[in-house]
This record gives C-alpha cells, structure tokens and sequence, in this order.
C-alpha cells in the first residue's frame, strides 16, 4: 500500500486498499481478510486506516454444539435481515463461519457454505469461511480482524457461527455483544447445559429443531435452568426461544429479539461497557504477543534449550521464566 | 505455514447428485494441510464465482459427472475472468472424454483428472501451480 501514489490530486492514482473497501469492493474485503489470516506485515495498518468507519454493525455470534443447526440458523437469519422483520427494515449481512482446522495436517473442510445456498448472489451478503487454525475456544484469531474489515466494508449485521465446541465458548462472549447458544433436541442431558457454562454466556438461547422429538423437554428444561439462576436483577433477561431453521419457523422472532438485544445494550449502557471491555481484552492479547515477540527478537536465550533443561528435570519452569527473563 | 496456506473451492456444478468423488478429493486436500471450502451440489457457475471471490480462494476444483461441462466450464471460466480472477488455477475432475480436454485447457483450465487419478497427483498439481515445494 505504501508504494502506491497517494497524491489525492492524480488521477492516475490506483485506490488503495483502504479506500477500495470504504467503497464497498467486495474483493478487496476478501483480499483484506487473507492479508489478515497470513499476518502480512502491511494488514495492521490498513485495518488502523479503518478503524474510524468500524463499531457501526451489529454483532452477533452463533454458537452451540456440533449438529445442532447452527449453519442452517445463520443462513436462516441472514435471510430474515435481509428481508426485514416486523418492525425493521431489511439489512446487508456478513458472515464468518467458523469451522476446525485438523490438529494432524493443519488442513481443514470449511462446509458452513453448503446450507448457505440461499443465500448465493445476493450482493448483500458476504460470506467467510476461516479455519480456527488451532485456536481454541471456538474461533480463529483472525476472527476479530475480519469481523472489523466487514463493518468497515459497510455490512450492517455481522454473524459470527464458532465451531461447535460444545463446553467452552468463551471466546465468543467475549468478542461479540449479542451471543446466541443453541441447542437441540437430544444433544446431552441438562446437566451438560450446566456444565459448559453456556448459560452463562448465552443473550438469547434457542432450541433449534423445534419440530423434532424432545424439543418441548430440552425447551422446557432450558426455561427451568435459567430460572434457578435467580438474581440476575433489573437486567437482560436471557429468553429462550424455538426455531426450525430448516423450514424458518420462528426465525423472524429470534431476529427481532437480537434487535431487542441491541437496543437493551445501547439503552442500559451495557454495550458501551461490554465494548470497552472487549478494548481491554484486545489490549491485553495485542501487548502480550509484542511483549513475547520484542522478547525473543532480544535473543539473549533459547526457549527450546530451556524447555529441554525442564523436561529433563535439570531445572523447574519457575526457575526457567526467571531465568529467560534475566 | 499460514503464510503458504493453500485454499481450495471444491464445487459440483450443474445438475449430477453424486459427490463421492469431490468428497473424497476435499478430504484428501484437507489431509495435504490445505483449506478447503466445500460448497456441495448443484452449483450455477454464478455461484462458484461468487463463492472464489469472497473465500480469495487460489485454485478451484470443480467435479461434474454429468456431461455438461463444455457449456458450464467456460461459463465459470469467462466469469473468474469477469470478477478479475484470472490467477485462481481450475481443475476438473469427473467423467471428461479425451477428446474434450484440449477445448477445456483452451478456455483456461490448469488440469483435468478422471476417476482413477491417485490423489497424491492432484496434489501435486495444485502445489506445482502454486509453487508450494512438496513436504519432506
């Protein structure tokens, strides 16, 4: 980007990339978010050019256990924005999803598109696949950057489908203001629910597949779940919702209680606080990793003799991050 | 290893239902340490197209079984063109007689590989078109 000419007064001047996704170029957010994946040492600055035009879109992430429908559901969403519900106008949509890079060969199968066919040429859409590249907790750590270059691209709802990890989507809650957990029928007994905490990070909990046998029981069981959570206060009360994706049952009201969603977060000032922390956690990773990496471009130690020293016995991890840090 | 990471569209254009065979040949890519976007039947060259264009992926590997790839392939072809696209390398695998492989390496296409065709080659073809060195 730097080579190119930038006097505004030449009109031979090729756009920069910067610009060329301000206008909305579709393959230039596909170029961007490559750029983003394989860490090109140009992408954080056209991601900082772009900082100004972000924070407009309304976030959303999909998570769940595999095989509950999330796929279908995101593209059954994506339909119900673009058309518009009840009380909102139709909106573009961006969608990241998610699926596992293999732990043996690096390679993945990134298949979330085959139920999005629907959804195919509609220059309202905009559709990602991206490898967690081993990453865990359900996204990849381009996940965040990618999610930045589609606002600023101008899509105005995001949906962001994790891998199905299933006990700990943490990361979700994290990164996104609105997080949908969905289950489905005969996926695990109540206590799994408990156990993976999901209740805990869920705004909005579906029980997709509503038509299937059982769903009354997960639904039923689900409600009870979250009311013994109590104490809650005066604030967002997590509703639990049914949906067939498949045949878009109950689609249009879980779209217009993610608008529910983010009007609760602008009106009760839980969003700008949800944002400042999401900042924060940002920070945090951004300065750890260029704190490791100024550390080890110092390179007054080996990282992989020390390992052995510890592995051997010859001294303990303690007193070795002691000694690195010398 | 990310800064070589291949990425791979694996689409059935046109009307056959039968995608053992692009199956089989995303799997053996994903095992290979590629990205591979699967998009699954029935694709318009519309589609693929369009699907290249968001996914940046840098080689297509389309599957037909059906008969209709001289007039699905140039179509995909003249859109990648279209889009701007032209360095995304095709390959077709599926039932292609001998005697049409030459029109479709005219209009484009890297490589064509009919059943039977070890996985390991097209492998390599797609790592030789990239430039990505074989492992080990």
């Amino acid at each position: 980007m730097r080579r190119e000419r930038r006097s505004p007064g030449n009109p031979l001047r090729m756009p920069t990339l910067t610009e060329r996704i301000a206008a909305g170029d579709r393959r230039a957010l596909a170029t961007l978010i490559s750029r983003i994946e394989k860490h090109d040492p140009e992408a954080p600055a056209i991601l900082g050019a772009l900082h100004e035009r972000t924070g407009r879109a309304m976030v959303v992430g999909i998570t769940g256990a595999p095989g509950t429908g999330k796929s279908t559901l995101v593209a059954a969403l994506a339909g119900a924005f673009r058309r518009g519900t009840a009380g909102h106008p139709p909106r573009t949509v961006g969608i990241l999803a998610v699926d596992p890079t293999s732990p043996f060969s690096g390679g993945a199968i990134l298949g979330d598109r085959i139920r999005m066919r629907d959804l195919a040429g509609d220059e309202g859409v905009f559709i990602r696949s991206m490898a967690s590249r081993g990453r865990l907790g359900g996204l990849s750590h381009a996940t965040d950057s990618a999610v930045r270059a589609l606002d600023a691209a101008g899509f105005e709802t995001i949906l962001i489908e994790t891998v199905g990890v299933g006990q700990d989507e943490v990361d979700i809650a994290r990164q996104t203001p609105t997080v949908i957990v969905v289950e489905s029928p005969g996926t695990g007994d109540d206590i799994q629910a408990l156990k993976a905490g999901i209740l805990e990070i869920a705004d909005i909990l579906v029980v997709n597949k509503a038509d299937m046998p059982g769903a009354d029981t997960t639904f039923e069981s689900l409600c009870a779940m979250l009311g013994l959570g109590g104490g809650e206060g005066d604030g967002w009360k997590t509703p639990v919702m049914k949906t067939t994706a498949a045949t878009g049952e109950g689609v249009d009201a879980l779209a217009e209680a993610i608008h529910r969603h983010r009007a609760y977060l602008r009106e009760s000032g839980e969003g700008r606080r949800r944002e400042r922390e999401r900042a924060e956690a940002d920070l945090r990773e951004r300065l750890r990793e260029r704190l490791f990496e100024r550390w080890r471009q110092s390179g007054r130690m080996d990282l992989a003799e020390m390992a052995r020293k510890v592995a051997a016995r010859e001294c303990s991890p303690e007193e070795a991050v002691e000694e690195l840090l010398k | 290893m990310t800064a070589t990471m291949i990425r791979v569209l694996i689409a059935k254009p046109g009307l056959d239902g039968h995608d053992r065979g692009a199956k089989v040949v995303a799997r053996a890519l994903r095992d290979a340490g590629m990205e591979v976007i699967y998009t699954g039947l029935r694709q318009t060259p519309e589609m693929i197209a369009d699907a290249a264009l968001q996914e940046d992926v840098d080689v297509i590997g389309l599957s037909i079984l059906s008969g209709a790839h001289g007039t699905l392939i140039p179509r995909v072809m003249r859109l990648l063109r279209e889009k701007g696209l032209e360095r995304v390398k095709v390959f077709v695998g599926g039932i292609i007689p001998d005697s049409d492989i030459p029109d479709l390496k005219a209009s484009g296409v890297a490589g064509v590989y009919g059943p039977g065709t070890p996985t390991a080659d097209v492998v390599k073809a797609i790592r030789d078109a990239q430039g990505t060195p074989q492992p080990g």
